[in-house]
């Protein structure tokens, strides 16, 4: 079973530039996982040297927030999106540099 | 309320004929004060609708002046307001526009200094921001006034819309609780935007705001929009108030406004870096590196972005662009050769970063081209195309 993980612009580089990817996994933490285990270069990105999802990332299920769901632990059915939703500064977009 | 003049109720006929609008909701419309904090990307479309609309009293807070690479997206500015202050060029934009409404510039970095005292007499702020330290001061200073924070953010061809900071509501801190350290999110300045994209995201704010003056619709507290150009797709996620927020939550422990650079993880070091600054023996100027190319005894790495290069580059450079030079440093001279590293990109701020990068790898012949590639056009060959 897989289940579709909708990747944001500024991590697609890490995903061969996919806008979703397919993973499978029974809970929201074995998606996460498997995703870094088939994209390596994500894991940097998403979670900390002590394997914890990074606080400025947040991760939906659907349209919820998993920590107002189990967090990790929330299970994942067949019919079920992820998405992972980065925080972004930009306003202007100006090039400074 | 403010009557409406003769004039106004002929611009806004097409408002006052909707139910939804009406002249009552007119009158709110032109009672309203809202702020843009950023004249750029976002808040161009933003104030230029708000504007069009009869918001009767706008404000804008920005200090830059208008550049060319502005010009494709700010809609606000043309090109003949190149190198004019950005404030008083959008007056000029907005009062062509409606004549009926205020214009107020504040012409001053937003700090947490001067924040409260700038916000304080308007009813609804509109974020188009263009860093982190801006987003939370103005998230903290919106919730300690309890006044709503109309949100947008872009980022290449990514956006995203919510309102933060209405009673009840959640905050910009209720989602993202800490910023990324800097340097791991790619900025603007790196990923560049899609020059449409505030032009949808700075819109939809101005539908928001003008929503929730008329206080018709659903307005998108407790949900988060997220935009995106390339699949054109829209998605609403939904958002809670975080009861342990620390500046909305049950017992808020942020009472007033705090250092955001510091709470951004942004220290001198970073900062010095960010503006383009390493030491004094660690830079180079054009006409040197000029004299050690014609030596053929230098290396110079240029860390832009392939499109970058494309447009222009200096002769006998290696291209690694600054994200990808990690991985890619085997392909430097070795820090045993002898043979100096001079990096550059296109003024000198992200080459002082690789700058800082390959010396923390051990490399010590390692100079920033000052001013990068622009200087060299000005100086050295203005055959090449600056941009």
């Amino acid at each position: 079973m897989a289940t579709t993980v909708f990747i944001p612009t500024p991590l697609r580089p890490f995903t061969d530039q996919q806008a979703t990817v397919q993973v499978a996994g029974a809970s929201v933490g074995e998606v996460l996982q498997n995703l870094v285990t088939v994209h390596a270069e994500l894991r940097n990105h998403l979670f900390t040297a002590d394997g914890k999802l990074r606080s400025f990332v947040n991760v939906y299920l659907n349209d919820e927030d998993i920590r107002y769901l189990n967090k990790e632990q929330t299970p994942v059915g067949a019919t079920d999106t992820m998405s992972i939703v980065p925080s972004v500064a930009g306003g202007s977009g100006e090039v400074r540099s | 309320m403010t009557e409406l003049n003769s004039d106004e109720v002929r611009r806004y006929s097409r408002h006052l004929i909707m139910p939804e609008v009406g002249v009552e909701g007119q009158r709110k419309l032109k009672d309203a004060r809202v702020l843009c904090v950023g004249a750029g990307g976002l808040g161009s479309p933003a104030a230029l609708y708000l504007a069009a609309a009869g918001v009767g009293t706008l404000g804008l807070c920005d200090f830059d002046a208008v550049d060319f690479s502005n010009l494709q997206r700010q809609v606000l500015f043309s090109t003949d307001d190149v190198g004019r202050p950005k404030l008083r060029a959008a007056s000029d934009r907005l009062k062509g526009l409606n004549p009926n409404i205020r214009i107020i510039g504040h012409e001053t970095m937003l700090t947490s200094a001067n924040a409260l005292d700038i916000f304080k007499d308007y009813d609804i702020i509109v974020d188009g921001a263009d860093n982190f330290p801006t987003r939370y001061l103005v998230n903290d200073a919106c919730v300690l006034l309890g006044k709503p924070n109309v949100y947008g953010s872009i980022f290449r061809f990514d956006g995203q819309v919510s309102i933060f900071a209405t009673k009840g509501g959640p905050c910009y801190r209720c989602l993202y609780p800490e910023p990324p350290p800097p340097g791991l999110v790619p900025s603007c300045a790196e990923g560049g935007v899609l020059g449409v994209l505030p032009g949808i995201i700075g819109t939809i704010q101005a539908a928001e705001a003008i929503k929730l003056i008329l206080k018709i619709g659903e307005s998108m507290v407790g949900r988060l929009l997220l935009f995106d150009a390339l699949q054109m797709k829209f998605r609403m996620l939904k958002l809670q108030r975080d009861k342990a927020c620390p500046v909305c939550g049950d017992s808020p422990t942020v009472t007033k406004l705090i250092d955001y650079e510091q709470f951004c993880g942004i220290t001198p070091a970073v900062k010095a870096a960010d503006q383009g600054k390493v030491s004094a023996d660690q830079e180079m100027s054009v006409s040197d590196l000029k004299a050690r190319l014609d030596q053929h005894n230098v290396f110079l790495l240029d860390v832009r972005e392939p499109r970058e290069w494309e447009i222009s580059r200096i002769e006998g450079a290696t291209l690694i662009p600054l994200g990808e030079l990690p991985k890619r440093l085997s392909e430097l001279p070795d820090p045993t050769s002898g043979l100096e590293i001079v990096v550059q990109c296109k003024t000198g701020i992200r080459s002082a970063k690789a700058v800082n990068l390959l010396r923390e790898k051990g490399y010590t012949r390692v100079k920033n081209l000052r001013g990068g590639i622009m200087e060299w056009i000005q100086r050295i060959d203005p055959s090449l195309h600056s941009y």
